[in-house]
């Protein structure tokens, strides 16, 4: 899990605000999006960060950010201690070498008119690798096979492979140039159950195999749960708890964590009964977040200083970094998890 | 006391440029009053097209209908136009999965609502608008009154489902058909629909069909669980037959494959290797045979009937395995044995020697 300290990747204060025009010609900033707003956290080398969170709560916007696909409003991201923001050219092809990203989306993300041979040969083509045209053709076909691709599809074109496929062909894409770091945007939601397993699998055995750290962003808790160390939960653009996959999933300490935790149905129709902590109202605009504690409009806890004072993202004990002035209790947690949750972690026979 | 809604053997099948579509094929269920039934399967198991077919909205020049749909006592798969429109939105409402292609977005939602309510009643307008805005109290949208005033692309995912199921309810209906009501929506949203859904059903004693890929979702919701595979139910049962005992190798390859919150969290997953066969060209002998880590040599050939697990039980499944093997592999894979470490059992039970299919894909 944590074998080393070493952060591969430190994020610092980070912000991406997008801006709302207004007029046509003479074009005026009357407000602005705050997808993200001044986010910090470390990915440690060799571990799986998740990022969790609501539509529009910035985890796709801070994956972008992150392999600069998108340039901050303000902060850095440092890349094994070297910032991003300024490189360009071979600087910025060198940081894509090491940090690749797969979209959500296989359907949009594979160039139509492209064969999957194509496709998956581009990031040697754009680096100038295996230039020699059976040489690219044996990788690529290698690579086929190792995301579980039949390497004869070669020249295929998109349209002719299934959801799941279509991820795998991306992951290959992804992995062509033996990144250091992957992040994966909602790989599996667009999949059918039955083959989300498959791809959350391949990404495993990757991962074990080539030592990659793994950024996952989903918005499906299980699925979190499943594949990470550590899990950072966002709501409208802040970080509001970060902490080890166990401790989050048996003792949240922000009530938004709890809350999530307790809507997520459970498979098992007696040992899902609890109390459910059901949130009121929707996540607010981001264009006009909540002041101070943005979740206190929301929150079963707000009172005095929720809505005067924001809170700070700190430890509140057993490895959990929380930004909340009233941290759930034990107790709170008890009543409103189900009752399975626990009972796992004390029985690992469940 | 005669069920609700009881769909005999029915069989839908589309004719298209690539060939005839067996997109349901001899299903039967019924419904219960004030009872939910869940229908769980993947893309293009059928799920979608049988409710579909129960409001009369698969009828085309392409499409062949067989079986039987009973409600109170008449056949609606031979019903004609005007009693459907009769029953549609009246008897019968349904939610569809996607809230915002769902509404129209010229028209208020007041509007919408006003229209459901005057195509079923004599109601004046006046008091269709106040029932409108009744309606959406009812499904939790504050400030109805302005509310009622406003269109579509004003409200958030969740509140526009929220009007669905208000225009659902509009005229009191006795089934409620939900397909995939939550899929769209974010978790905690999600847990307010449902909620909605249940206090609701106990409140206006309605039926309710929840079709969903969720097994989570069925879970919490359903009384009664029919999971359907290419085009057929493949098990049938209560939620808790289906859940602590299930019968058939895809209720377990989709019990295994899904990570849950209530397991220990390193377990590995168990996925369903390959992918759902196609509908115009069906695998021979049993659907699932492609994909099942347990098949034998004569699963190729016979296709298995929906029959009880065992004498007069109501749990059914469509199964060639003997039901003595399918507890005891059940059992393997409940305490974490892989599907290929349980295949002795069933090259045990009968000597014919069953070579194991090469999966498309191992993962």
């Amino acid at each position: 899990m944590t074998a080393t300290n070493n952060s591969i990747i430190e994020v610092r204060d980070l912000t991406k605000h997008f801006p709302i025009t207004q007029g046509i010609l003479f074009q005026r900033q009357i407000g602005a999006v705050k997808a993200v707003d001044g986010i910090s956290f470390d990915v440690k080398a060799g571990e799986t960060l998740g990022l969790v969170g609501e539509t529009g709560c910035g985890k796709s916007t801070t994956a972008r950010l992150l392999c600069r696909l998108m340039d901050p409003t303000s902060g850095a991201v440092l890349f094994e201690g070297e910032g991003i923001a300024r490189r360009k050219g071979a600087s910025l092809k060198a940081l894509h070498r090491e940090l690749q990203i797969i979209f959500q989306d296989p359907f949009s993300s594979l160039n139509p008119r492209k064969t999957v041979g194509s496709i998956i040969a581009e990031p040697f083509a754009i680096h100038g690798m295996y230039k020699g045209e059976g040489d690219r053709k044996k990788h690529v076909q290698d690579l086929m096979d190792r995301v579980g691709l039949n390497p004869e599809h070669y020249n295929r074109y998109p349209h002719e492979f299934s959801g799941g496929q279509r991820q795998r062909i991306g992951v290959a894409r992804a992995i062509a140039l033996e990144p250091r770091v992957l992040i994966a945007d909602e790989p599996v939601s667009a999949l059918d159950v039955s083959i989300q397993a498959q791809v959350l699998n391949l990404l495993k055995r990757l991962q074990r195999e080539m030592g990659l750290t793994l950024i996952f962003i989903s918005h499906d808790l299980s699925v979190v749960r499943h594949m990470c160390d550590r899990v950072a939960v966002m709501y409208l653009g802040k970080i509001v708890e970060l902490a080890p996959s166990e401790a989050l999933y048996h003792f949240p300490r922000h009530p938004y964590s709890g809350a999530l935790l307790s809507a997520v149905p459970v498979a098992d129709p007696t040992g899902g009964k609890r109390r459910r902590t059901i949130l009121t109202g929707d996540v607010p605009s981001p264009a006009n977040p909540p002041v101070a504690c943005r979740f206190h409009t929301r929150c079963p806890k707000a009172k005095e200083p929720c809505w005067t004072e924001e809170p700070l993202l700190e430890d509140k004990g057993s490895g959990s970094l929380a930004a909340c002035h009233f941290p759930l209790t034990e107790e709170e947690v008890a009543l409103q998890l189900p009752a399975a949750l626990t009972q796992a972690h004390a029985s690992p026979s469940a | 006391m005669s069920p609700l809604l009881e769909v005999e053997d029915l069989r839908v099948t589309f004719q298209t440029e690539d060939g005839l579509v067996h997109a349901v094929d001899g299903i039967s269920y019924s419904v219960d009053i004030g009872k939910t039934l869940g229908i769980v399967g993947e893309s293009g198991s059928g799920k979608s097209v049988t409710s579909l077919t129960t409001l009369g909205l698969t009828r085309a020049r392409n499409t062949k209908i067989e079986g039987r749909i009973m409600w109170d006592g008449e056949d609606l798969t031979t019903a004609p136009e005007d009693k459907m429109r009769r029953v549609r939105g009246n008897d019968i409402a349904m939610i569809f999965q996607d809230p915002l292609s769902s509404l129209h977005p010229f028209y208020k939602v007041g509007w919408q609502l006003m229209e459901a309510m005057q195509t079923h009643r004599e109601i004046s307008k006046h008091a269709a608008h106040e029932r409108a805005a009744e309606l959406l109290e009812l499904v939790g949208i504050p400030d109805p009154r302005k509310r009622v005033n406003q269109y579509p692309h004003e409200f958030s995912g969740g509140m526009r489902q929220r009007v669905m199921i208000a225009m659902a309810l509009a005229n009191e209906p006795k089934l409620l058909i939900a397909d995939e009501p939550t899929t769209a929506l974010d978790v905690t949203v999600q847990a307010q629909i449902l909620a909605l859904l249940d206090d609701l059903q106990s409140r206006l004693g309605m039926a309710i069909i929840i079709i969903t890929h969720d097994l989570g979702v069925v879970a919490e919701t359903a009384d009664e669980i029919a999971v359907m595979y290419a085009g057929r139910i493949i098990e049938h049962g209560s939620t808790e037959q289906v859940f602590h005992a299930p019968q058939h190798p895809y209720t377990w390859g989709l019990l295994k494959s899904i990570p849950r919150l209530d397991t220990v969290r390193n377990e590995e997953l168990v996925p369903i290797s390959g992918r759902p066969p196609s509908l115009i060209h069906r695998p021979s002998g049993c659907f699932f045979h492609p994909r099942c880590p347990y098949v034998r040599e004569a699963h190729r050939r016979i296709d298995p009937k929906l029959e009880s697990v065992a004498a007069g039980e109501e749990h059914e499944v469509a199964c060639l395995l003997p039901p003595t093997v399918r507890s005891r592999i059940w059992n393997g894979l409940r305490s974490g044995a892989s599907p290929a470490s349980l295949r002795h059992l069933v090259t045990e039970e009968d000597q014919v020697a069953a070579q194991p299919l090469v999966g498309e894909v191992g993962e």
